[in-house]
């Protein structure tokens, strides 16, 4: 570990917390909705789809709008993906997509997860990238954060039984957020390297004679808003690693940063709706202290480096699968944003990081996301843990459990066991399936506990919408994608509508004003009890496997043990 | 909630052509646009080339085999640095077939006289396959061998390697590097020829 590596780590904490606030102002004026500036645009939008933006939803129409618009939106990306051969823009002559890889990427980009099966330079023409790809970056994420601000509104509003209206949420998040920062957060990559044109290649002859084809597109327009809205789905196999998509030290700052900020100011957003700021700073001071104890867990485990090859006399930490430009700093802190939130994209490849290196991203992805998350499925995630962490406290206090002026009851809490059950079930049922069958272990890169933690790895990225992986995994195959598609699927929305479902029955409800038998949710107290809860629960559901996989790894590996 | 299913049928279908015209094909073609523009250079791949020949990308690696020139990092793209093909080689801490390799390029790296420590990027393989950087600390080990090669004082070589030293930015961000192919590039004279 060096002094520089701690100093990026502080830089960027500090960065992020500068954030939050103005990135909270932003995201309100959406949420709210009345301050926002010519609507020419949003109002066409409007009349040629038949929509009144101003109709409230209820929770059940909201949940049922957003599920249409994803189903139609993963049927159009499959079609695409099958007929790209006889389309234009496709100057490498790409054919059409397998099916069942067309579903897993269909799918993939629709639940905001974009894992990859396939090798994108060499599978999805220039077009396929633009409109059915980068597409769904946007509006993957937009519907992420529509289902926040909706889950948000039940919170925030007293006796209602709308929550906003679907169409007008991912309407205002796209045309006025996601769009305009992409383009000037692109313009600034290709400044920095990032390639952004229409042609396919060039071939060069390298200073020893040989030919190298060199793959370019439109790389900078979908790089930005794949980091931006956390989706992660590369241009290149190599994602953030390759150095069109991240050429530089800075690009790569940049990139972090652009993976939180929406996250980060989410929270803000929340205490601005709830009309108690420090709600939303409680909640960004737990996320912030899961963030730096993993990120550090991360550059300790990494720089300590690989005892097997010490021993062979390399110096210094593990640079199998890091990047010069980045070291090991810069791809620890990397790994753990990434894995956080549900970007999934990577600087470095996880499959080669130390045991414990490599165990935390996949812990992270396992605590469910929430720590900044998701763009919107962070904030919701995590006020899922929120309800458990009041009800506990009730529990343990005996005080009655509320949660910003809502009391919390039977029906709230039920569901919210529900949202956070469907992550282990899924994760741990689908990597047992994978392990006993032999078309799951025939995917394996890697030997003993790493190729379990490898089908572990997958199945967590994908019930958790990150989409990192580690890479080894042939994942490209019928079996894997189907399995993988139903993770996604239910990982996605099998959390999207209990907490649509909470935030309906909350809306509903009048204020309880705090009184002295409340259990106050800001301070240290409540920040500490829902690291706990938030810690227990991630960690006692999940500790088996990890123990088969990344722990057993470790063990083998300080042992020098060999697979 | 029959209702509720096909109130949503339209708005869903109509958003989806509009958000993809706008967002797929409108966005990255104005950014295609404005890129190819103002920043033409890295738009198109921050090509190099040596008069009308492009021998490369400046971000991209490429492969080293001869001793008279400085050698990259071992790569997992395809048969080695395939821009068509990105990969690490995913390998994981405690795989047998990662400490063979590494024993493998040790022997080749100690037989051209490198003794003591070896830089760790020296001889494990990057994340993309391509890239196209490496420490100081492994330019500086090659330097004995490359000086060789070409019949030229190791004192030159590495005032080369000096100059070809990238700081990190400000200080603080980044790691110092060189990149290979400019270095190399040098080398050959080819250095007056700037990328344009």
């Amino acid at each position: 570990m060096t002094v520089n590596g701690w100093l990026l780590i502080a830089v960027y904490a500090a960065l992020l917390i500068a954030m939050a606030k103005p990135m909270g102002a932003w995201l309100f004026a959406l949420y709210d909705g009345r301050a926002l500036p010519g609507r020419v645009v949003e109002r066409g939008f409007y009349r040629v789809a038949g929509i009144d933006p101003d109709a409230e939803m209820s929770w059940r129409q909201y949940a049922i709008h957003v599920l249409i618009f994803s189903f139609a939106g993963v049927l159009l990306t499959y079609a695409l993906l099958r007929v790209q051969g006889m389309l234009p823009l496709n100057p490498l002559g790409m054919k059409a997509v397998d099916p069942h890889l067309a579903m897993n990427t269909a799918i993939s980009f629709i639940t905001n997860t974009n894992w990859q099966s396939y090798s994108g330079e060499s599978t999805m023409s220039n077009l396929t990238q633009m409109a059915a790809l980068t597409v769904h970056n946007f509006l993957s994420a937009a519907t992420g954060i529509a289902v926040a601000f909706a889950v948000v509104r039940g919170f925030a509003r007293r006796e209602a039984s709308g929550l906003g209206n679907f169409w007008a949420d991912l309407t205002r998040v796209t045309l006025y957020l996601l769009l305009p920062v992409s383009i000037v957060y692109a313009l600034v990559l290709v400044a920095g390297g990032v390639p952004q044109t229409f042609d396919g290649s060039v071939v060069a002859t390298t200073l020893e004679g040989a030919k190298q084809t060199l793959v370019l597109g439109p790389v900078a327009s979908q790089e930005a808003i794949k980091m931006f809205g956390t989706n992660g789905g590369g241009f290149f196999n190599a994602n953030s690693a390759h150095p069109f998509e991240n050429p530089s030290a800075w690009t790569n700052l940049l990139q972090m940063l652009s993976i939180f900020a929406i996250g980060a100011g989410m929270t803000s957003l929340f205490g601005r709706a709830v009309g108690d700021r420090r709600q939303g700073w409680a909640i960004f001071a737990a996320m912030f202290v899961l963030f730096i104890a993993g990120a550090g867990l991360t550059y300790w485990a990494e720089s300590s480096g690989n005892p097997n090859l010490h021993a062979l006399g390399l110096a210094g930490g593990n640079m199998e699968g890091k990047e010069v430009r980045f070291g090991i700093a810069a791809s620890s802190l990397f790994a753990a944003i990434t894995t956080d939130a549900s970007c999934g994209a990577v600087n470095a490849m996880h499959d080669s990081f130390t045991a414990l290196g490599g165990m935390v991203p996949l812990f992270n992805i396992q605590l469910g996301e929430i720590i900044f998350g998701g763009v919107g499925s962070g904030l919701y995630g995590f006020l899922i843990y929120c309800i458990l962490s009041v009800f506990v406290a009730g529990l343990m206090v005996g005080r009655s459990p509320e949660y910003v002026g809502k009391k919390i009851e039977g029906r709230e809490v039920k569901l919210a066991v529900l949202a956070i059950a469907v992550l282990p079930l899924l994760i741990l049922g689908l990597t047992g399936i994978a392990a006993i069958s032999p078309d799951g272990l025939a995917g394996r890169a890697n030997q003993g506990p790493h190729g379990f933690s490898e089908i572990l790895y997958a199945f967590t990225s994908a019930v958790g919408n990150n989409g990192s992986a580690f890479a080894g995994l042939t994942a490209s195959t019928p079996f894997y994608d189907g399995l993988l598609a139903v993770g996604m699927w239910f990982g996605r929305f099998f959390v999207i509508i209990p907490v649509l479902a909470i935030a309906g029955s909350l809306a509903a409800k009048r204020q309880v004003p705090a009184g002295p038998g409340s259990f106050p949710t800001t301070g240290p107290l409540w920040v500490g009890l829902l690291i706990g809860v938030i810690l227990i629960v991630g960690g006692l559901t999940f500790l088996p496997s990890l123990a088969l996989g990344p722990i057993a790894d470790h063990l083998a590996m300080v042992s020098g043990t060999l697979f | 909630m029959g209702n509720d299913l096909r109130s949503a049928i339209r708005p869903s279908l109509v958003m989806l052509v509009l958000f993809t015209i706008l967002t797929g094909l409108a966005y990255p073609a104005l950014l295609t646009g404005i890129a190819q523009l103002v920043f033409p250079a890295q738009a198109n791949g921050s090509l190099v080339r040596n008069g009308n020949t492009v021998v490369g990308s400046e971000l991209i690696g490429q492969t080293f085999a001869t001793p008279k020139y400085f050698r990259g990092r071992p790569s997992a793209a395809g048969k080695g640095y395939d821009a068509t093909a990105s990969s690490g080689s995913n390998l994981g801490p405690a795989a047998k077939v990662l400490v063979d390799r590494v024993v493998g390029d040790l022997k080749t790296v100690r037989a051209a006289g490198l003794s003591g420590p070896v830089p760790a990027d020296m001889v494990t393989a990057s994340a993309s396959g391509l890239d196209p950087d490496i420490s100081p600390a492994t330019a500086y080990a090659q330097v004995a061998r490359v000086a060789t090669a070409r019949g030229m004082a190791e004192g030159v070589v590495k005032a080369m390697v000096d100059a070809a030293v990238v700081a990190p930015l400000a200080g603080v961000l980044g790691e110092p590097r060189v990149n290979v192919l400019m270095l190399n590039r040098q080398l050959d004279g080819g250095g007056a020829q700037t990328a344009p």
